[in-house]
């Protein structure tokens, strides 16, 4: 591979000196971006870079505080993405915007610019859906489809219109490492069309599978722009975060012992249209490891947290035994005071009371500890709790004793987690621990929950992250709608094979779990 | 006409209102917006809508009064909830307790008023039926209005590609700001256009209804109106069951007192709303989940631009 990055031709768009301020924040300073014809070219940095903000405002959802845009060499004031589908850009959003009691042609036609109707549209989509093997069911309601099948409807949508250039934020983040592969064949087919994409995304692989060129973003800063299959994945991580990002330490000599969590037969009905039911569920957590739960979002992880958390109860008491005490009819705080933890996976609202202080949002969990006493709320004893968190947790804060809303994603998850690993809990269960927090809080979350499983706390990471999994666990399981694959040590799995059990491939070839 | 007969026809005539002003409130709903301030709207289209029928001596002329304070009542509550990004709950109170107030205020001077009765549209031939000939097509012209508004509403969300769009907006603004969807502009028409019909409705219950003004004539309408909505489950088709469901139990109930059953009036009033609640059940118990409401219902919508 050339190491060549230099413009071949006269590119399809330019961007100039762009630059976005919210208040005293400047989400894009000065960026500069040119993308050729079929050009996939890679935007790549960690949340919070300006990725999304740039491309925003490249397809007219938000307007540039300076800047210009250049189509084709010419001048452009891209005002709405009406203008922009226009002009012939199209884009896939990270939380795909689709409405989701809409029929899949209703949500296509309600986006296209021009004349037509339900019937011209199931029509045209059938034609795509052929021509690039998407396959979609144009009268099913968005609800009842899985992910990949939702971003199936943005591409195609967006394909409708014959865009001149895709992008795409960040659209692996839902999906298999299959979908994910069939993805990449139509962009290379897309861009073989001369179709130019902007890939937009935080992980590496994938961009070196697709893209020659990638241009880096830190601080809403472009620090380089480089040939991503020419530079290793440390090099382009150390551009992205700014310093070389350690691994986690998973190396502490462990020898787990005694089962902190033992799961037997739960199984659970499905709650509501949208609900997955739990079929007979066997885990074991043992006290010194990290046991990992992979599996594509939907097939019942929610589920299988609020029945380890206790906020749906069991039917029997011994589906669910935590330090040996068979609590499947107890409640949430009761399996607190048997030494549990949990942090689910939605941090505002769930685990964090948004308008809270964070020193009243210690009491969440710690209601039955040192912050409060016959009813009433040790006030100071809550702001000490908060801010021994806040230091130990390194939790960015903008003021102290902070709203919870007021923090960034990644600080408040670091809170969050902060909060239940502080009472040194002999069993921790969390759900998605890193999802949208950026690689060091990422880094400094594994970090710290590894190292509790060292000191002989049991850890159970449910997670879509594989490679987050790859690093923590000791011994790994797939859920898959709703049934739990057995649990095998790390080193056995490989991606492919998990990949497989996501989908249900492997179960249903017969049980082949072998790797 | 047998009693059964004037009974049907007082059905039609107390179901009417219900339904015009459900139908608008219903679109600006569906568009994600909730004007709890129909109960007001409603009564400053009848203040309105009487005291213009009065002075020019002209129905057409009051209805036209009636719909354009409607209108205008919801341009402020637009202002505020759009413009302003003001919470829709406590504006649409205030715009209920405002329009009951300025429309005593306004209708103050025509308290003993009355209005001769608007001439029913008799369809030749088809009227002389036994029974549903009277019923169906010897009704005032509002009457035949409220039907075609449901069906033309009906069409407009369903099979119109602006209709579509109101939809996708009350079920997601974000979203449809992010595919470049005038959010503001379709909630305000939305909006005015509930406005619109609850002044209507406040117009018929003043020209047809009673045929004169006094303070607090809604008596509690809008509110049913509001609840008609979600019993219909946000649909036109089942609006419209649901108005004339309304609309007979509270006939039904006033004659069942006159009847004197034996059962306590109070009891008796209570039977619409309990109608509701036990309908609600069960639809909810039907579907298995919070039905059909829009995603984005009540929710204001700031951009980041």
């Amino acid at each position: 591979m050339k190491p060549d990055v230099s413009p071949p031709g006269k590119p399809l768009v330019e961007l100039k000196g762009i630059s976005k301020r919210y208040g005293d924040l400047l989400a894009n300073d000065g960026i500069d971006l040119a993308i050729e014809p079929g050009e996939i070219h890679a935007l790549l940095g960690e949340n919070g870079a300006g990725k999304s903000t740039l491309v925003k405002i490249l397809y007219g959802v938000i307007e540039p505080s300076a800047g210009e845009i250049r189509w084709e060499g010419r001048p452009v004031a891209i005002a709405s993405p009406v203008e922009a589908r226009a002009l012939g850009l199209g884009m896939v959003f990270q939380h795909f915007s689709l409405f989701d009691e809409l029929t899949v042609a209703e949500n296509i036609a309600v986006a296209l610019s021009g004349d037509w109707n339900l019937s011209t549209v199931r029509g045209k989509l059938g034609e795509i859906s052929r021509t690039y093997g998407l396959a979609l069911d144009a009268d099913r309601a968005v609800w009842t489809l899985s992910a990949g099948e939702r971003q199936r409807i943005e591409i195609v949508r967006c394909l409708l219109q014959n865009p001149r250039l895709l992008i795409l934020d960040e659209p692996t983040s839902v999906l298999t490492p299959q979908e994910a592969e069939h993805l990449f064949t139509t962009l290379d087919r897309l861009s073989a069309e001369g179709c130019s994409i902007l890939y937009i995304s935080h992980k590496l692989e994938e961009v070196r599978r697709l893209c020659r060129r990638a241009t880096i973003l830190r601080g809403g800063r472009v620090v380089a722009t480089i040939d991503p299959r020419a530079s290793s994945a440390r090099e382009i991580a150390a551009l992205m975060v700014g310093n070389e990002v350690g691994r986690v330490r998973t190396d502490a000599p462990h020898h787990p012992q005694g089962e902190m969590l033992k799961v037997g037969r739960l199984s659970f009905p499905p709650v509501g249209l949208h609900g997955q039911a739990l079929n007979g569920i066997d885990l074991v957590a043992r006290a010194g490891e990290v046991v990992g739960i992979a599996g594509i979002a939907g097939n019942g992880q929610s589920e299988l947290f609020a029945a380890l958390s206790g906020e749906r109860l069991a039917d029997r008491a011994d589906a669910i035994v935590i330090a040996g005490k068979a609590c499947g009819t107890m409640g949430i705080d009761a399996r607190r005071r048997l030494g549990a933890a949990f942090v689910p996976e939605e941090r505002l609202g769930h685990a964090a009371a948004p308008t809270h202080r964070l020193s009243e949002n210690t009491l969440i969990s710690h209601a039955a500890a040192e912050v409060s006493r016959s009813g009433f709320i040790l006030v100071n004893a809550a702001r000490r709790l908060a801010r021994s968190i806040v230091q130990s947790f390194d939790v960015r804060t903008p003021e102290s004793d902070p709203q919870a809303r007021k923090l960034s994603g990644g600080n408040l998850q670091k809170f969050v987690i902060g909060r239940e690993i502080i009472r040194k809990p002999r069993l921790i269960i969390v759900d998605q621990p890193t999802w949208g927090v950026d690689a060091g809080a990422a880094r400094l979350i594994r970090q710290a929950l590894v190292d509790l499983s060292r000191e002989g706390s049991a850890v159970l990471v449910v997670s879509q992250d594989l490679d987050e999994l790859f690093e923590v666990a000791d011994r790994m399981a797939v859920i898959h709608q709703g049934t739990l694959s057995p649990l095998k040590p790390a080193r056995e799995w490989t991606k492919e094979a998990i990949g497989l059990e996501m989908l249900g491939v492997a179960q249903a070839q017969g049980g082949a779990h072998a790797v | 006409m047998t009693t059964f007969e004037a009974i049907l026809l007082t059905i039609v005539t107390a179901s009417t209102p219900l339904l015009i002003a459900a139908l608008g409130e219903l679109v600006a709903e569906r568009s994600g917006v909730l004007n709890l301030g129909v109960e007001g709207m409603m009564a400053m289209g009848a203040a309105c809508s009487f005291a213009a029928a009065v002075t020019f001596d002209s129905t057409l002329l009051g209805v036209a009064a009636g719909m354009l304070a409607g209108a205008l009542m919801a341009a402020l509550f637009a202002l505020v909830v759009l413009g302003f990004a003001a919470n829709q709950v406590g504006s649409g109170l205030a715009l209920t307790i405002f329009g009951l107030g300025l429309s005593g205020l306004i209708g103050a001077p025509f308290v003993g008023a009355r209005r001769d009765p608007v001439a029913p549209v008799d369809i030749p031939g088809l009227s002389d039926i036994p029974v549903i000939g009277r019923l169906f097509f010897e009704q005032d012209l509002f009457v035949y209005a409220s039907i075609a508004l449901t069906i033309l509403v009906a069409i407009y969300l369903t099979r119109t590609r602006s209709g579509l769009t109101l939809r996708s907006i009350g079920e997601n603004h974000t979203s449809a700001n992010a595919l470049g969807m005038p959010v503001w502009r379709v909630r305000f028409w939305a909006i005015l256009f509930g406005g619109a019909c609850a002044g209507l409705a406040g117009a018929y219950l003043a020209l047809v209804y009673t045929r004169f003004w006094s303070p607090g004539m809604t008596a509690g309408r809008g509110w049913i109106a509001l609840a008609l909505v979600v019993f219909a489950a946000w649909r036109p088709g089942w609006l419209l069951v649901g108005a004339y469901i309304f609309g007979a139990a509270t006939v039904l109930q006033l004659h069942a007192q006159a009847a004197q059953f034996g059962v306590p009036s109070q009891l008796l009033s209570a039977v619409p709303y309990l109608a509701t609640i036990i309908a609600l059940l069960l639809l909810s118990l039907r579907h298995g989940r919070a039905i059909g409401a829009p995603g984005s219902l009540g929710a204001p919508f700031v951009p980041d631009r």
